[in-house]
């Protein structure tokens, strides 16, 4: 049994600690950092719950060790709200009702964000595909969709204001 | 749940990897993507002691075409493939294949060398390779060696040819020739679920339209991945046709040893495997023939 001092970037904050090889990422961060936005959901790499990003990639961090994550930089949905301010996929969530339980949103949400960051202008084709590794119970996806778009849309208005024009800050 | 203790050793190079393995031989796993050993390991199914990481060794990631040969690094994600303008231009049985495996999330880090070493008669890479006649190269102590993908599967489920002290380190594909065209189907409950059952094909007609080439892989219906031999000859010498298609897809399905279980009875899988070879016949067709 081999142990192993890491040091992981979460959410810009650095962090460090020694593991047991055996130790899986989501419960580094939920159950030894305490952030416990990312939840555990099957236990089986099927419902992305767990999503988080790794290297600006969505994975299941259900899925790999947390030793593997050293040297890395981790984002959680910990990681979405700027100060005060929500992120679009939060604010879309929250204006079309995406969310019912809650339970599923942090994996949505982390998912959504690769997939905006890798195609801003998605179809609703594209975001079915994209979210098709996290699993909801309670919504039927349809609101969840909507909330992508949203976001879409209000990252791209963002992305069109020239720089310093947003004041503030 | 957590996996029984183990040590972690981390692979820088691939020559390190090779040492690892062949100091620590039967006990020892590589650790690729991950995405089925760890799963495996959580549930106690598999408990290696020894894990040996490959995750950062970039050199195992490529895709690229040269000399008549696609070269598919080990280590390449599925992702990857799903990305590729390559892939999707030349290579559609390809992006079939990997769109197919699991969800996008798992395919960030899924490997397409770890898909075929596993030897899961599950999986989607092993039918595709066996229709596209493709070869592994394994890289041990004593240097390389370069097998055909029938004769890396082994007669036993999660088995393959690899010595204790080889890694799998790439996959090599004829490249598309005049007349060439191959397409895989997978029919699934849902999405990130295995097979009910899954069809490859691939086929290479002459300049008369007859067939000189024809490859046929199975998922799911059998205890290892199927390579559809009688299917395949059946096809050789003649025209496409539909007769054709339909002879072959009886002998495909002849091939087939499915279970009964949850994704269904072994008869209705059977059947799927008719159907399923019949479409990848025919849309190989298609695309060998221009049509797509």
């Amino acid at each position: 049994m081999s142990t192993h001092h890491i040091s992981v970037t979460i959410n810009g904050t650095p962090y460090e600690g020694d593991v047991e090889a055996r130790i899986l990422l989501v419960h580094w961060i939920c159950d030894t950092l305490r952030l416990t936005g990312t939840h555990i959901g099957c236990d089986t790499t099927s419902c992305g719950a767990c999503t988080i990003l790794v290297d600006g990639k969505a994975t299941k961090s259900c899925t790999m060790f947390a030793v593997q994550a050293n040297g890395r930089q981790i984002m959680t949905v910990e990681g979405l709200e700027q100060g005060d301010k929500l992120h679009p996929l939060q604010e879309g969530f929250h204006e079309e009702h995406a969310l019912q339980c809650g339970y599923c949103t942090p994996g949505m949400m982390m998912t959504s964000l690769a997939l905006l960051r890798r195609n801003p202008n998605p179809t609703e084709h594209e975001i079915r595909v994209g979210i098709s590794g996290n699993l909801c119970r309670c919504t039927g996806y349809v609101n969840i969709v909507k909330a992508v778009q949203y976001a879409a849309e209000k990252m791209q208005a963002a992305e069109q204001v020239p720089v310093g024009a947003e004041g503030g800050e | 749940m957590f996996p029984v203790t183990f040590d972690y050793l981390e692979a820088r190079n691939l020559d390190e990897a090779i040492a690892l393995l062949e100091q620590h031989g039967g006990d020892a796993k590589i650790l690729a993507g991950g995405q089925s050993l760890i799963p495996l390991m959580r549930f106690r199914i598999a408990g290696p002691t020894i894990l040996i990481d490959i995750n950062r060794i970039d050199s195992l990631e490529y895709i690229q075409e040269t000399d008549g040969t696609l070269h598919i690094g080990a280590l390449t994600r599925e992702a990857e493939l799903d990305n590729s303008a390559l892939i999707r231009n030349r290579y559609p049985i390809l992006l079939d294949t990997s769109s197919m495996v699991a969800d996008p999330i798992v395919r960030n880090w899924a490997t397409v060398g770890g898909n075929i070493a596993h030897a899961d008669p599950a999986n989607d890479h092993p039918a595709t390779m066996l229709a596209l006649g493709a070869r592994i190269v394994a890289r041990g102590p004593a240097g390389e060696r370069v097998l055909s993908i029938d004769e890396f599967f082994t007669d036993a489920p999660f088995e393959t040819a690899l010595a204790p002290n080889e890694v799998l380190t790439e996959i090599r594909i004829p490249a598309p020739v005049e007349r060439s065209g191959g397409a895989y189907f997978k029919l699934e409950r849902k999405v990130g679920d295995y097979a009910i059952a899954g069809a490859a094909a691939y086929i290479v007609l002459d300049a008369g339209g007859n067939v000189s080439y024809a490859g046929i892989g199975l998922t799911n219906l059998a205890q290892v991945p199927i390579k559809a031999r009688n299917a395949e000859q059946s096809l050789l010498g003649k025209p496409l046709d539909d007769a054709a298609i339909h002879a072959a897809a009886d002998l495909a399905a002849a091939a087939t040893q499915p279970t009964s279980d949850t994704r269904g009875p072994a008869d209705y899988k059977r059947a799927m495997a008719r159907t399923l070879t019949v479409r990848a016949l025919r849309k190989a067709l298609a695309r060998a023939t221009g049509g797509e």
